[in-house]
């Protein structure tokens, strides 16, 4: 960032922004008039986006490292699940539906990693996001002219980041504690990924506009991501499920994140109809999330 | 009386900010029933009341973070809420009501804070101006209450704003710390940045302000200098000393003496124009030589007194 700004020539043109020219009242010129608008090109104002994107994003994983307990939640609780589901399930295959045969592990292992984006979605995000509206954070943010997208743009970019630690978690402990297959398709993992978190984050952010408090956004949170826990083939094996929790799975957007990561891990190449159906979602609710958001 | 946004108020000057019968509601409560006012550039504008007034909704609605229900507001020439990114650029804001993130560093804020408008101010310099400098590193939530309001005001000039707006900044800080506050608020209009002030603090409005809007319950009731308002409104003297004397029902028949009060041995005549030395030339030819005679000015609580029927702190 540069310290010294550039004094316009006398009589010059307004070079770019107004600024410049608005300085021209320490250096004992009158003070100008508001200019109009001038409209940059839109990479520059791209460019000026990617910024701010960056510098919240990197302040916010800041403010993340300095919170151990958030950290170490979404480091620890998927590695004891796993932990705890090894002991039960252990060297079970499945018996019965599209998987059968497939080792329980294989599908459980990256069917984890959806449950960890699901809780940073719909727990983690929310309670930050009203909590800093509760407090003011958000109102001293839009003050300055953080745009939206840049503070939820940020908030998405962290969730990845947040993710990823807990998905390296689950994937080092399966592969080498319980066997579990080596991801066969890396890419199509990462696709699955990306667009779980995309679609979570939407929902985080449009838990956090429709709740009133910190308090209410937990509780609409958790209540959302224990149903999908026991419907998405995140607990019990989907084919032990009665048709109606099936349904209900498949109506939620854990069910379609889990299938996207387990198909490539496991060789069933890219799922792209569920990984499509994913995006979907992330951007259908982006787009309520947005026009719902509330600073205050 | 409720009026046009006055520009003749301004003698000319250049109007950064005009808003005419401003309106606001919540949920069928009426904040604001009409704020009409101008601002000239580069002065210290004042809006001053008792909470509840509809201040820092009537600011609110010219930073564009809330959109007024009736009227019509011009900030930098700009509409505030079709035009707010544009505006968030020339204007700073400190809240009464804003937080930042607890583990977040002073230096952190104010990097982020100018960051957002290129061609800002080096926040190293504001940082250093308004004492952070040795509090770089602290947390915000390591930050006493005057600390968190100096970084606040610090953001809000970060950009190197055309119009400050300071909501309340002074509560909250201890009397010395206020004065240093005032003199940096001084300091920011010698830069040329206009400066929007809500307080509900008589002596800062008084001391600060160039021009000051009263509000009382939602309307703008009076507007001009401090000196002004006082001259319109608050035109009384008030004279003030200690006798023993028991009777001095002779005062009320003196020249320019409105009413005479006494609490023991102090003696309080109010009055007009050259009371002082009407009452002083009676006592003495009374033989009475008054103790600690003098006078007192009325203030912008007078003002207020008599603008609403109510003293502010009510």
């Amino acid at each position: 960032m540069s310290a010294q700004r550039q004094q316009p020539p006398a009589q010059g043109p307004p070079s770019g922004k107004s600024d410049a020219a608005r300085r021209g009242a320490t250096t004992g010129e009158a003070p100008r008039a508001p200019v109009a608008t001038v409209s940059a090109a839109p990479w520059r104002w791209a460019v000026a986006f990617a910024k701010v994107l960056l510098r919240m994003t990197w302040i916010e994983t800041k403010l993340l490292i300095r919170e151990p307990v958030t950290l170490v939640f979404s480091f620890a609780f998927p590695v004891l699940v796993l932990v705890l589901l090894g002991g039960i399930f252990g060297g079970q295959r499945m018996n019965g539906g599209d998987y059968a045969g497939m080792k329980m592990m294989d599908w459980y292992v990256p069917s984890y990693i959806g449950l960890v984006i699901a809780s940073i979605g719909t727990v983690s995000l929310p309670v930050h996001l009203s909590t800093y509206r509760e407090r003011g954070v958000l109102r001293r943010y839009r003050a300055s002219g953080v745009s939206e997208w840049a503070l939820l743009g940020s908030q998405f970019l962290v969730g990845v980041g947040t993710c990823l630690i807990g998905a390296l978690a689950i994937s080092v402990l399966g592969i080498f504690a319980y066997g579990v297959v080596v991801p066969v398709s890396i890419g199509g993992v990462a696709v699955g990924f990306v667009a779980g978190v995309f679609a979570f984050s939407a929902l985080g952010v449009l838990v956090a506009s429709l709740a009133p408090t910190a308090r209410a956004a937990q509780g609409v949170g958790l209540l959302i991501w224990f149903i999908m826990l026991f419907v998405s083939g995140t607990s019990a094996p989907l084919v032990q499920l009665p048709a109606w929790m099936v349904a209900l799975g498949k109506s939620l957007p854990l069910y379609h994140v889990v299938i996207s990561l387990v198909d490539p891990w496991n060789g069933y190449g890219i799922n792209l109809l569920q990984a499509t159906i994913v995006g979907g979602i992330g951007l259908a609710t982006t787009l309520l999330a947005a026009a719902l958001f509330r600073w205050d | 009386m409720p009026r046009r946004a006055d520009l003749r108020d301004l003698d000319g000057r250049e109007a950064v900010i005009t808003a005419s019968r401003v309106q606001k509601s919540y949920r069928g409560f009426t904040a604001v029933r009409d704020a009409t006012f101008a601002v000239a550039r580069g002065e210290i504008f004042g809006l001053l009341g008792p909470n509840g007034a509809g201040k820092t909704t009537t600011v609110e609605c010219l930073q564009g973070l809330r959109k007024a229900d009736g009227g019509e507001i011009s900030v930098l020439g700009l509409d505030p809420v079709r035009q707010s990114h544009e505006l968030r650029r020339r204007i700073g804001c400190q809240l009464q009501e804003a937080a930042l993130p607890d583990h977040i560093r002073v230096w952190e804020a104010l990097e982020l804070f100018a960051s957002l408008t290129p061609g800002g101010r080096d926040w190293r310099n504001v940082m250093g101006e308004w004492g952070l400098a040795d509090k770089s590193r602290a947390a915000f939530s390591a930050l006493s209450g005057g600390q968190r309001q100096r970084l606040f005001v610090a953001l809000a000039v970060v950009n190197d704003p055309e119009v400050v707006f300071l909501d309340e900044m002074t509560t909250g800080l201890d009397p010395a710390a206020r004065r240093v506050a005032w003199e940096l608020i001084r300091e920011i209009r010698e830069h040329g940045t206009t400066v929007v002030l809500v307080t509900h603090f008589m002596e800062e409005a008084e001391r600060l302000c160039d021009r000051i809007a009263v509000m009382d319950r939602g309307s703008v009731v009076a507007l001009d200098s401090p000196a002004g308002l006082v001259a319109e409104h608050a035109a009384g003297l008030r004279v003030v000393f200690r006798t023993d004397v028991g009777d001095l029902a002779f005062l009320n028949g003196v020249r320019d003496v409105e009413s005479v009060h006494r609490e023991g041995p102090r003696v309080v005549v109010d009055g007009h124009d050259a009371v002082l030395a009407y009452v002083a030339a009676a006592l003495v030819a009374h033989g009475i030589a008054p103790l600690d005679l003098h006078v007192e000015a009325p203030t912008l609580e007078d003002v207020f007194l008599s603008l609403t029927g109510r003293a502010m702190s009510e």
